[in-house]
């Protein structure tokens, strides 16, 4: 606390300054000129002519650059102040962009002092204009900025290190991806399959899966599923739906049983503590008495409809209606229905992140499932690996408005050659 | 895969007067086509002007970058040739300021019926020193190191998540109006590459593998390019020409545009 006293001419102190602060100040301004202020103030000032010959330099400038004023004055060009990569940098990036813009700042360059020691200093430039509009003078503030660079420092180091870590989280994402997805699909007789997954983000494993397997006498599984979610969490559940799937195909009684089987499993791991659920479609195929080709029964847990693409060009959804999504309630509806795969059909199996896909970036507009039936019905019959081929293209086309892992898999009855 | 559109990718602009010679300008390192705006509206009067940005600058295409293509002066040597394809204007005198000029080039000596001439502005073939054959660019490798150090450390206001938007989006301008605000920014990745590839590159061989009509137009003082090392680029390139401009600095369409624009006209009204 500053004690009250009584001033001079009886005012109250509180009003303003006294006679003798009023005097200190006279005193301490008189030291204080603006040409003083000019030569001593805390940072460096520098005039320069357009051509960057220094005209006029204070004396803090000097002192930090060990300098004395006629070396400078008329002799120096302001980048004969700075390192030699500095330099280069002034002369690409700074004085360009001062020509240009008439004013620039905050720029880090780094000043070499007569004894070779460097400053890093943070540069600010203004041109001033003759009144022909040409340049006359470049007027320069120089900060020391030795703790600042210090920080930027860090802050890059952080930086770098925060890149390498995003490197090192898409390198583990890509391999936990793979795991999740077979490496290649077997060779099934009779038949062609092709399959893609397209990754939405490289950060973050996504949680659809498929696959396919033979379940011996001739008769093939299939399924293609979409847990819900993304990153670590989803790919436990991706892992745990595969494998229940796989094992549960060889003793159920059927595609409909396979999915109850998984329901089961995962209710009760994830009902207390995460309610987690996936859409499954699983697909049991066998071949038909008339020659190349099958039939498939399909089961669905509130799977979007597959596509059946006919030999004949035609187009349409298999609707499995009445199915409920998997690993939500104890004993989830599961519905099925029985295709027939003729020489020349092609089933496509797909996930919705194709459906769901914004039709711009950004846009609310979803592509939607009757886009994609008009899709198919374009695409006319398809091989597998041209269905595949086609999906792949419509996503490079919808581009980032792909927000969520995609996953299509596709069989196909081969048109039978003559004499086979 | 999309077609590469070469006018989009390189963000190929042209100006000036129909059917007359045509004046290809082309930016150096550390900036984009905004470094000619000042000898422009002069030679637009008389020449079709291009102007274009090198991939990774300026409002070229970003997503079209890529470090193997542009780990060398080659690739941009093939942007420049396909720009001119592209356009199909015949002849073209190219101006190529700093690093540009060695890629004009390599540009003329694999494609020579491409060019008129070849205006180089500020030239170097090879920035560093090269004691083996007593040639003096004027910088060590330590030197160049620097530079990127300085590249760094301005380089923190650049919004890494700015780059996404505009990469990859090139039908939509109006996120690189954002960048219009922040002159000559650049990825500070793509600019380190290209920094690596300016200053680092050596192009004194292909300089005798010039055959067309060549200006050499050099700076009074250039601490990137100093006079000996323009000498030697008029030395090397057979036929050539060497000028001296009062110009001071390496930036001599900023400097002195007046004298930049009548060194272009000159040669491009002699040999366009």
């Amino acid at each position: 606390m500053i004690p009250a006293r009584e001033t001079d001419d009886g005012r109250n102190p509180g009003a303003g300054a006294t006679a003798g602060e009023d005097r200190e100040m006279r005193a301490a301004l008189a030291e204080d000129s603006a040409e003083s202020l000019y030569e001593n103030a805390p940072c460096g000032y520098l005039s320069t002519l357009p051509d960057g010959r220094i005209a006029k330099i204070n004396a803090t400038l000097l002192q930090w650059l060990g300098l004395r004023r006629d070396d400078v004055v008329g002799r120096r060009y302001f980048s004969d102040l700075l390192t030699v990569g500095g330099r280069l940098y002034h002369e690409t990036h700074f004085a360009p962009l001062l020509r240009m813009q008439g004013e620039i700042s905050g720029i880090a360059l780094e000043l070499r002092a007569a004894d070779g020691t460097r400053l890093p200093v943070l540069v600010t430039s203004v041109v001033r204009y003759d009144s022909g509009g040409q340049p006359l003078l470049i007027r320069t503030t120089v900060f020391d900025a030795r703790e600042r660079r210090a920080y930027e420092t860090e802050l890059l180091r952080a930086r770098r290190e925060a890149e390498d870590e995003r490197r090192r989280l898409q390198r583990l994402t890509r391999t936990l991806q793979a795991t999740l997805l077979p490496p290649d699909l077997p060779e099934v007789p009779g038949l062609d399959v092709a399959a893609h997954y397209h990754i939405a983000s490289p950060d973050e494993v996504g949680g659809d899966f498929y696959d396919l397997f033979p379940l011996g006498a001739g008769t093939w599984g299939l399924f293609l599923g979409d847990v819900c979610g993304k990153g670590a969490a989803a790919a436990v559940m991706t892992s745990v739906a595969r494998y229940t799937v796989r094992a549960a195909a060889v003793y159920a009684s059927g595609p409909s049983a396979v999915l109850a089987d998984l329901n089961t499993v995962l209710v009760d791991r994830y009902r207390m503590h995460d309610p987690r659920f996936c859409t499954v479609v699983f697909g049991m195929l066998t071949p038909d008495a008339s020659p190349g080709s099958f039939r498939v029964t399909l089961a669905s847990g509130g799977h979007p409809p597959a596509l059946l693409l006919r030999a004949d060009g035609s187009a349409d959804y298999v609707h499995i209606p009445g199915g409920q999504l998997i690993g939500l309630l104890p004993r989830a509806h599961i519905a099925s229905a029985v295709v027939r795969l003729d020489p020349g059909d092609t089933l496509v199996l797909y996930t919705d992140g194709l459906t769901e896909a914004r039709t711009a970036p950004g846009a609310d507009e979803r592509f939607g499932e009757q886009a994609l039936l008009d899709f198919a019905r374009r695409l006319g019959p398809v091989t597998a690996a041209e269905a595949v081929a086609a999906v792949r293209d419509l996503l490079d086309t919808l581009g980032t408005g792909v927000e969520d892992d995609t996953a299509v898999l596709a069989v196909h009855a081969p048109r039978r050659s003559v004499g086979s | 895969m999309r077609p590469v559109n070469v006018l989009t990718r390189n963000h190929v602009r042209v100006t000036g007067r129909a059917g007359a010679p045509v004046v290809v300008l082309a930016h150096g390192f550390g900036c984009d086509q905004n470094l000619w705006r000042l000898v422009v509206p002069a030679l637009e009067r008389d020449f079709t002007v291009v102007l274009f940005d090198h991939v990774g600058a300026g409002r070229s295409d970003l997503s079209a970058w890529s470090a193997e293509r542009y780990s060398d002066l080659d690739g941009y040597a093939d942007d420049v040739l396909a720009v001119c394809r592209t356009l199909d204007l015949g002849p073209v005198v190219f101006v190529g300021h700093s690093v540009s000029a060695m890629m004009g080039v390599l540009a003329a000596a694999r494609d020579p019926g491409a060019f008129a001439g070849l205006v180089l502005l500020a030239p170097s073939p090879c920035f560093v020193d090269d004691p083996s054959t007593g040639y003096r660019g004027g910088f060590s490798v330590a030197d160049i190191d620097e530079l990127l150090e300085s590249l760094e450390a301005n380089y923190l206001g650049w919004s890494g998540a700015m780059a996404p938007a505009i990469m990859g989006n090139p039908e939509r301008p109006e996120l690189g109006e954002e960048l219009t605000a922040a002159f000559c920014r650049t990825d500070p990745a793509i600019a380190r590459v290209f920094a690596r590839v300016t200053f680092l590159s050596d192009n004194r061989a292909d300089l005798a593998n010039v055959s067309v009509p060549t200006v050499v137009a050099q700076c009074s003082r250039d601490a990137i390019a100093p006079p000996e090392v323009g000498a030697f680029v008029h030395a090397q390139i057979p036929g050539s020409r060497l000028v001296t401009l009062d110009a001071t600095g390496h930036c001599p369409q900023l400097s002195a545009p007046d004298e930049t624009v009548a060194t272009i006209a000159a040669f491009a009204g002699s040999v366009g």
